[in-house]
Order: C-alpha cells, then sequence, then structure tokens
C-alpha cells in the first residue's frame, strides 16, 4: 500500500470532498475537516510504527517516474529523519484543527484551505525528489498567505504578504541551487539520496570553475540553499517575518506557523544542504556560528522587552531556532542530534504556548501582558497547564527542551568553547523573560477586569495536554526519539565527517 | 523548392486566405454574425489538419519560407490562440455588432500573417508578413471607432510601429547592400565564410531589434504597450499580448539563430542586458497600476524578458525548450486572466482594481479562477507558469557554465519573481480580504465560461501531463542551424 501518499494526500481529498460540501453547514465542514485530519495523524502514527531505526536507508519508498525528459521523478520514502518531523505534522495539525473551532467567519474557505495546507507540510517531509520538495515547499505558501489574510489580527495583510514575500525570494534562490545540482551531477539527477552519495564522494562539481570574490560554484549553491531554508527557520537577519506573521495569524495557524513550518528550514539544512555539500557546510560552519549564537542572544533580549504574549513567544522561538544551527556548526553527531531534537521539542513546546495564548486571547480579547495579573487564583487549571510549558520552553530537567539544550551544549562546547558558553548564559536570560511573563500573567494582585474570567475548557484541555505528555515523555526518556534519529544521524556523521579532520 | 513544388506545403495558410475570403463573402448575407464567429473558428480548426509536426524541413518558394517543426510549432499555437480570441470575443460587449463580420474575418487574416512570420526565411518576406500583421493589428486596436481611447491607443501604436519598422527596414537594406542577398541562408553563408566587422554588424543587429522588439515589447521599444492594451477591446488586447508576442519570439530567434550565429556573443549579451531590463522595468512599474489592463500590459513587459532569456542563451537545447514552454505556459494563464477581465468588465464596465474588490464572494468561481491565473503568473508550482519558469531557470544555468553572466541572469529573474508576486496579490488581496461594495450579480455567458474553464483546466492539471507535452516540444525544438 502506497503509505506516504496516501498519508499526504488524505488532506487533500479532505479539500476537495469540503468542496461540495454547501458553506452554510458549518458543523458538518468541521467535523469531516477534522476528520480527515485525525485519518492522517493515524497514517503518520503507522508510518512511524512501521519505520525500522535499526535498517540503514530510505524505507516505504514509493518511485514512480513523471517527467523523465527533465529527469523528474515522484520518489517519496521516510527515514530517521522524516519520520518524526511527520509525526509532529500530524499531530500538530489534528491538534491545531481542534483549535479551530473558534472560527467563525468563512468557515468553509477555511478548512479547505487547512487542508490544503496540510498535504504541502506532509509532502515536503515524506520526498525524496528536489522538484516535488520545491513544490510542496512553495504549495504551502499559497493556503498561508490566505490563512493569516483573511482570519488574522489587525496587520493582517501586511503580514500575510510579508511572509509571502520573503519565503518565496529564498524559494526561488532554493530552486537554482537545486538546478545547479542537478546540472553538475552526472548524469543529472534531481534525487535526493543519489544527489546525497554525488556530493558525498566529491563527484558533484566535477571541472566547474566558476569562482565569485574566490567563492566557488559549490560555495554559492550552498549559499542559495542556506538563504532559502534560513529564511524559513528563521536565522537572524531573515527573522523579521516571524513576529508579523506569528502575531497577526489566528492561533491554530500560529501553532502550524510556529510547530511545522519552522522545522522545514532545519529540516532542508538535514536533508539536503549538508548531506549534499558537505565541503561547503563546513566551509560555511563560522556562519551558522556566528548567526546561530546572534539568534539565541538577540531573540532572547527581545522576547525579554515584549509586552505582547504573542509577540514574546515568537522571539523567543528565533532564540530557540537558534540552538539548530549552533547544534549544526560544530560537525559532531551530539552537536546535530541536539539541534534535530530542539526542532522536535520547540515544535511541541512553542505549539503548545500559542495554544495557551490563545486561550487568554479569547477570554481577554488582549494579548497584553501587563494587563493581566494574578490569574493564578482565578483560573488554576490554566495556570498549571501554562507553568509546565513556560517551565519547558525555559529548558526545565526533565521536559524535553532540556535535552535539546543539553546535547547541543554538549556537542557545540569541545570545538567553540567561548561561543557555547555564551549561549549557555543566555538560558539565565530565557528564564528571565519566561518567568517575567508568568509573573505578569499568573501572579501579584487580580486585575478586577478578569474577575469573571473562566477556566480552561474541555476542547481546549484536550489540544494541550497530548503536548504536555509528550514534552514529559521525551524528557524523561529521551531513547524514546534517540532510538529513531541515532543510526541515521551517524551514518550522516560518517559520511560527512569531522569539521577539522 | 520551386513555386509549384511548394505549393503542398502551405495547405494551412492557403485555408485561411480561402476561408477568410469566403467570411467576408457570407458576411454580406448572413445576418447573425455569430455565426461568422463560429465559422472562423472552423476555418483556424481546419487549417491543422494538413500540418505535420513531425516534418524533416524545406525551403519553399525558393527560399522565402522554411517549413520545418519550430514553424510549425507556432501554427499550431497561432490556431490554438486566434481560435480562442474568436471565442471569448463572441459575448465581448463593447463590439459594435454591424462590423463583427469584418472583425472576424480580420483576425483569420492576422492568422495567416504570423503563419507567415513563423516561416519567414528571407529579410523581404519577413517584413512583409510582419507588416500584414502589424496593420491587421493597428485595425483592430481601433475597432471601438466610437471610443476615444481605442483611436488613441491605435494611433499610438501606429506611430511607434511605423518608426520600429523602419528602423527595421532601415537596417535590412545595410545587409543587403553589404550582403547582395535578401535570404537568411546567403547572409549566413556569407558572415561564415567572409569576415566583417562585428561593430557594423551590431549596428544592424540593433535595427533589426528595434522592429522585432517592438513585437514582443522589449524595452525600449514598449512604450505603446500600456496605452494601447488599454484602449483595445480586450479580447485584441489578449491577442496582443500573447499572439503577437509569441510570433515576434519566433521571428527574432529564428532571425539571431540562422542569420548572425558568427556574431553570437555580441547579440547574446545584449539581448541577455535588454532581457534584465525588460523585465525590471515592466514588474516595477506593474507594481503601482490600478487598472488591470495596465497591470496586465507591464507583466506581459515582464514576461517578455524571461523568455527573452532563452533567446539570449540561444543555441543550447534547454533554451528552445524553454522558449516554447514558457509561451505554451504563457498563453494559458494570460488568455486566462483577459477572459476574467472581459467577464468582469462585461457587467461592471470596469477594469479598476478597486471594482474587484470582494470578488471572492461575490463570484467565488470566478475569483477562484483569476487567483489561480495570478498564482500561475507569478509561478507558483504546481500550475502551469511554473514549468514555464523552472525551464527558463535550468537554460540559465545550464549556460552558466559556459558563460557565467547567465547565473546573472537567473538571479535576476529570482529577484524579479518576488516583485512580480507583490503586484499579482495585490489583485487577489482585492479579490480575497476586501469587503464587496456591492454583491450584483455577474453575467457569465456560456462561451467565455467555455474559454475559462479550458484554460483553468489545463493551467491546473499541465503538471499531470507534462511528459507528452515536453516530449513534444523537445521533438519540435530540433535546432535551427544549416550545420
Amino acid at each position: 500500500m502506497p503509505l506516504l501518499s496516501l498519508m499526504t494526500f488524505i488532506p487533500l481529498a479532505g479539500a476537495l470532498v469540503l468542496l461540495g460540501v454547501p458553506k452554510s453547514r458549518t458543523e458538518t465542514i468541521k467535523w469531516v475537516g477534522l476528520g480527515f485530519t485525525i485519518i492522517a495523524f493515524i497514517l503518520s502514527v503507522i508510518v512511524t510504527l512501521q519505520y525500522v531505526p535499526t535498517q540503514p536507508g530510505f524505507q516505504m519508498q514509493e518511485y514512480y517516474s513523471w517527467i523523465p525528459q527533465i529527469h523528474v521523478n515522484y520518489h517519496l520514502g521516510v527515514d530517521g529523519i522524516s519520520v518524526p518531523m511527520i509525526l509532529l505534522t500530524g499531530l500538530i495539525t489534528m491538534l491545531a484543527g481542534v483549535a479551530s473551532w473558534n472560527i467563525k467567519i468563512r468557515v468553509k474557505e477555511y478548512w479547505v484551505l487547512f487542508l490544503f495546507l496540510e498535504t504541502g507540510m506532509m509532502g515536503t517531509f515524506a520526498c525524496l525528489d528536489l522538484f516535488l520538495f520545491y513544490i510542496f515547499w512553495e504549495i504551502m505558501l499559497v493556503p498561508m498567505y490566505f490563512l493569516i489574510g483573511i482570519w488574522g489580527g489587525p496587520r493582517k495583510e501586511y503580514a500575510a504578504i510579508k511572509f509571502f514575500l520573503y519565503t518565496l525570494a529564498g524559494g526561488v534562490l532554493m530552486l537554482i541551487g537545486f538546478l545547479a545540482l542537478y546540472f553538475t551531477s552526472e548524469p543529472h539527477t534531481l534525487s535526493i539520496p543519489l544527489l546525497q552519495s554525488l556530493g558525498q564522494q566529491g563527484k558533484l562539481f566535477a571541472g566547474n570553475n566558476f569562482r565569485f570574490y574566490g567563492l566557488t560554484l559549490p560555495h554559492l549553491v550552498f549559499l542559495a540553499l542556506f538563504i532559502g531554508f534560513a529564511i524559513k527557520v528563521p536565522v537572524w537577519p531573515f527573522h523579521t517575518w516571524l513576529p508579523d506573521a506569528h502575531v497577526e495569524a489566528p492561533t491554530p495557524i500560529s501553532v502550524i506557523l510556529a510547530a511545522v513550518l519552522l522545522k522545514m528550514g532545519g529540516y532542508g539544512f538535514y536533508r539536503i544542504s549538508h548531506p549534499i555539500l558537505p565541503d561547503a557546510a563546513k566551509h560555511f560552519s563560522w556562519l551558522f556560528l556566528i548567526l546561530g549564537i546572534i539568534g539565541i542572544v538577540y531573540g532572547a533580549f527581545v522576547a525579554l522587552a515584549q509586552t505582547d504574549f504573542k509577540k514574546m513567544v515568537a522571539y523567543s522561538s528565533v532564540s530557540h531556532m537558534g540552538f539548530i544551527l549552533l547544534g549544526m556548526s560544530a560537525f559532531t553527531i551530539e552537536g546535530f542530534i541536539g539541534g534535530y531534537y530542539q526542532m522536535f521539542s520547540h515544535g511541541i513546546l512553542t505549539g503548545a504556548m500559542f495554544l495557551l495564548v490563545g486561550v487568554l486571547y479569547d477570554r481577554a480579547h488582549t494579548r497584553d501582558l501587563n494587563a493581566f495579573g494574578g490569574l493564578a487564583a482565578k483560573v488554576p487549571v490554566y495556570t498549571f497547564v501554562l507553568s509546565i510549558m513556560a517551565l519547558g520552553s525555559l529548558g526545565l530537567p526533565g521536559m524535553s527542551g532540556f535535552i535539546a539544550e543539553f546535547f547541543t551544549f554538549l556537542g557545540a562546547f569541545p570545538v567553540y568553547r567561548e561561543m557555547t558558553m555564551l549561549a549557555v548564559l543566555t538560558i539565565v536570560v530565557t528564564a528571565g523573560y519566561i518567568l517575567f511573563m508568568m509573573q505578569r500573567v499568573l501572579l501579584g494582585p487580580l486585575n478586577e477586569k478578569w474577575a469573571n474570567m473562566p477556566d480552561i475548557n474541555a476542547r481546549e484541555l484536550l489540544t494541550v495536554v497530548p503536548l504536555i505528555v509528550i514534552t514529559i515523555a521525551l524528557g524523561v526518556c529521551p531513547s524514546l526519539l534517540l532510538n529513531i534519529i541515532n543510526p541515521v544521524m551517524k551514518t550522516m556523521m560518517v559520511a560527512i565527517g569531522p569539521l577539522h579532520p | 523548392m520551386n513555386v509549384i513544388q511548394s505549393f503542398p506545403y502551405i495547405y494551412p495558410e492557403l485555408i485561411l486566405v480561402a476561408g477568410g475570403l469566403l467570411l467576408v463573402l457570407l458576411d454580406l448575407f448572413i445576418s447573425n454574425k455569430r455565426l461568422l464567429g463560429y465559422g472562423a473558428i472552423a476555418v483556424l480548426l481546419l487549417s491543422l489538419l494538413p500540418m505535420n509536426p513531425y516534418t524533416h524541413g524545406a525551403e519553399i518558394f525558393n527560399g522565402m519560407l522554411i517549413i520545418d517543426r519550430f514553424s510549425c510549432f507556432f501554427k499550431i499555437f497561432t490556431v490554438l490562440v486566434m481560435s480562442l480570441i474568436i471565442l471569448i470575443s463572441q459575448d465581448y460587449k463593447s463590439l459594435m455588432e454591424k462590423y463583427r463580420g469584418e472583425y472576424y474575418s480580420l483576425l483569420v487574416f492576422l492568422a495567416f500573417g504570423m503563419m507567415l512570420m513563423a516561416s519567414a526565411a528571407n529579410l523581404l518576406m519577413l517584413q512583409l508578413s510582419i507588416e500584414l500583421v502589424s496593420l491587421t493589428s493597428y485595425l483592430l486596436v481601433a475597432f471601438n471607432k466610437k471610443d476615444a481611447r481605442s483611436s488613441e491607443a491605435a494611433l499610438k501604436y501606429y506611430l511607434v510601429g511605423v518608426i520600429a519598422s523602419s528602423i527595421m527596414l532601415y537596417g535590412m537594406t545595410y545587409l543587403y547592400g553589404l550582403t547582395g542577398s535578401l535570404s537568411f541562408h546567403d547572409i549566413f553563408s556569407y558572415f561564415r565564410d567572409g569576415t566583417a566587422d562585428s561593430v557594423v554588424i551590431l549596428v544592424f543587429m540593433l535595427m533589426i531589434m528595434a522592429g522585432l522588439g517592438f513585437k514582443i515589447a522589449m524595452v525600449p521599444f514598449h512604450w505603446w504597450v500600456p496605452d494601447a492594451y488599454e484602449g483595445a477591446p480586450t479580447p485584441i488586447t489578449a491577442f496582443l499580448s500573447v499572439g503577437s508576442k509569441a510570433v515576434g519570439f519566433a521571428v527574432l530567434y529564428r532571425t539571431f539563430m540562422m542569420v548572425f550565429p558568427a556574431f553570437y556573443s555580441d547579440w547574446s549579451s545584449l539581448l541577455g542586458v535588454l532581457a534584465i531590463v525588460t523585465m525590471t522595468l515592466g514588474n516595477i512599474v506593474a507594481v503601482s497600476q490600478h487598472n488591470l489592463k495596465r497591470l496586465l500590459a507591464y507583466s506581459s513587459i515582464a514576461h517578455a524578458g524571461y523568455i527573452l532569456v532563452g533567446v539570449a542563451i540561444g543555441y543550447t537545447n534547454w533554451a528552445q525548450e524553454a522558449i516554447l514552454t514558457y509561451l505554451l505556459t504563457y498563453y494559458l494563464m494570460n488568455l486566462g486572466a483577459f477572459i476574467i477581465l472581459i467577464i468582469v468588465s462585461n457587467t461592471l464596465n470596469s477594469d479598476e482594481l478597486e471594482d474587484y474588490s470582494g470578488l471572492a464572494q461575490r463570484a467565488p468561481g470566478l475569483a477562484a479562477c483569476f487567483a489561480l491565473f495570478l498564482l500561475s503568473l507569478t509561478g507558483v508550482p504546481p500550475l502551469a507558469g511554473f514549468f514555464g519558469k523552472y525551464y527558463i531557470f535550468a537554460a540559465a544555468i545550464e549556460a552558466g557554465n559556459s558563460n557565467p553572466f547567465s547565473y546573472w541572469m537567473a538571479v535576476a529573474i529570482a529577484i524579479n519573481s518576488v516583485i512580480a508576486a507583490y503586484y499579482y496579490f495585490r489583485v487577489i488581496r482585492q479579490m480575497y480580504l476586501v469587503e464587496p461594495e456591492d454583491m450584483g450579480v455577474i453575467r457569465q455567458p456560456l462561451t467565455l465560461k467555455l474559454a475559462l474553464g479550458l484554460m483553468v483546466f489545463f493551467t491546473v492539471t499541465l503538471s499531470l501531463y507534462l511528459s507528452p507535452v515536453a516530449e513534444f516540444i523537445r521533438q519540435t525544438s530540433s535546432m535551427l542551424t544549416w550545420y
């Protein structure tokens, strides 16, 4: 059974089904839409269970020739790098679907676009052909534009087009990079596994003498891919679309944006740029280090200064994503695993944070941190949940964020001592803005305006509790995730080699 | 090949001439002009029958015309464009009923001229066919004779056209004086065997570029485009942006590839620079347009810039396939966009962007189709426009190995795609993100719906059967040289 295709296109089928439902029947639309995200989630769980970590290479492959004239194939397959991302996508989209119950206007359009978006995300993680990768990558922008632009906050139009143009610019550069890989491989190919093995054997770019200010073509191709992925991550200084998009997007879309879309950039590094261009990646390891550290420090300090809850979480994302770059810059297996662990963990934690911000916003219609106060007495369950997730973001031992940061530091420290120390120290700032937030929202005297605020309801709890369970499980028992990613990371590190052989 | 032997090769052209004359005659007796329109489509489709896309090539009428796969591609393309233009004119309200008969026969003659352009292999033939197409186009642009804008548009178009074609003619006389022949083959042989001062030839090439650049709306010969596009009847605007541009590219490509291979590096870098300037100017000016016809006019200048990249690269297979693929996809999406303009302006009598407010709620299907065409023009996969752009990118990157300048052309296209996305999304924003001021029904006549359905279907599903299309294009674009 073509499991991966099924998983990728089930949401699209759902979108087509919804097109046939009259738009006045909003309840039906919601349930059908949610039903399809649940099916997709179940399929992603089946993929995860069927995946055998100890077996090398790509599994569950599907291969059909599509446009043989230009060597484009429909090629799907998964390994330890894509399986967790697929699971994350299935889970988060389903939970975001539950959180979408509050969407009141243009419900049909919303769910059609929402399901369409899921197909794009699943496809990006499941495909093994650069052409296909580009298609899925770009196709996501369109529903995202509408989802932010129609259902977003006051500055939604600006945020939507900014997101679109930024990502498109990166995407087109990435496409140029893909084409350069295609034309320098012999025989010409767009297949990711083939390009990986060609790149690791040093057979790409044979006989090409192009130079531009001392940069060779592989360097330039790497930079093109880097910019494409870095905009999505987002890496400082390409991050400015993120606070706008996050703040203006409706809650479920913020969740998807933070939990899944940001991971695509990092996934691009792990899947494409580093394995295919290992030498160029090592050449630019300093870039990863510097931009990673700047992102960590800058994001943390900017988050500290925010008064808007959502903006604070958005900048904390910038800070957290810096760890991916730091981990990858060291070219040690611990660093690579740490960066990857951070991707997964951040998806869970920040997804939950955005859900919780949404819960508060639905009640108070404001996100101004200073407008709250003393909510702990009023909404004890919410306080409990928010505290867990906030402490998780802070990197509290026993939760997934700690494992991620620990591995990252462990990997980066032997290579870059001073810089890693700087990143470690930033954890203090992280603790600062998280605790400062908790203090302003939960503690202190109760702001009388919220005297009648109802506590978190069952539907909202349903969206957050699974994420709490996962983050604690991954914090206590990291091998759940490590068992999946470790073998493939090991293989990759052997192929790429250390930074200074 | 002598005259008598040549006739079997031009059956398509003969069918068009005979059919066009027949339509003129029937126009006197038939009062239901709609029938004449369908007759014209029938004539066009009939001319497809004798075509052989896999022909081995022949020079006919003593080398005046060349019949090869490349010209055949453009003949099929002509039929596709012109029959669709006639179809969408059927319910275009602004045309005066009385003159519709003439209108349809003029379009058939226009198709005849385009077919001649696509296979011209002699400077005289080239000039003649371009004039046939241009003069007919001037008439058609001015066809709403009671509308002052239409007349103004035609006058501007005419003046610029005349200047451009006289410059080209002037250049041709020099070529004739230098080489003693008007035939592409003779001029080619002269340059191959002898030596010529490349600076002088560059001037001649520039002069010819002026005439052809006018047809494809290349900067700096683009002045007429916005006004002519805005004033002309919308189906004719659609024709100018797709049909006349496509054959313009066919002629430009054939002329430079066949006549001037000896000066490849000169014209290649010249066209490369012009390509970058054309796309950048078109896109930047399009950003500030408020009238959709003008917006699409500037966007069509930008697209001409993308295709010019393919021409500038020239001799590689990728470049040839890129030009043909791009034109094909551009035909689908741009004609589609103009069909929407016709449908909306039939009801609203306006092409202003602000009148499209909330179209998504007023006419969801229409807005969705328009959004698809705009996304395709942006180059969002897997819509048709993406594949055109992909081929152009690929051609540029491949050529970069021997000519680093084409890397810069690729980067220029990348930057321009982002600028273009901005203004295409302005239209999408107006339709989807702005609330409608008026919920009046937009009338959608059957012919226009049919045409729209065809364009949407192929724009969306091209990716599914791109393989046979790519194969066809690969077969068609056999190299255009005498080596």
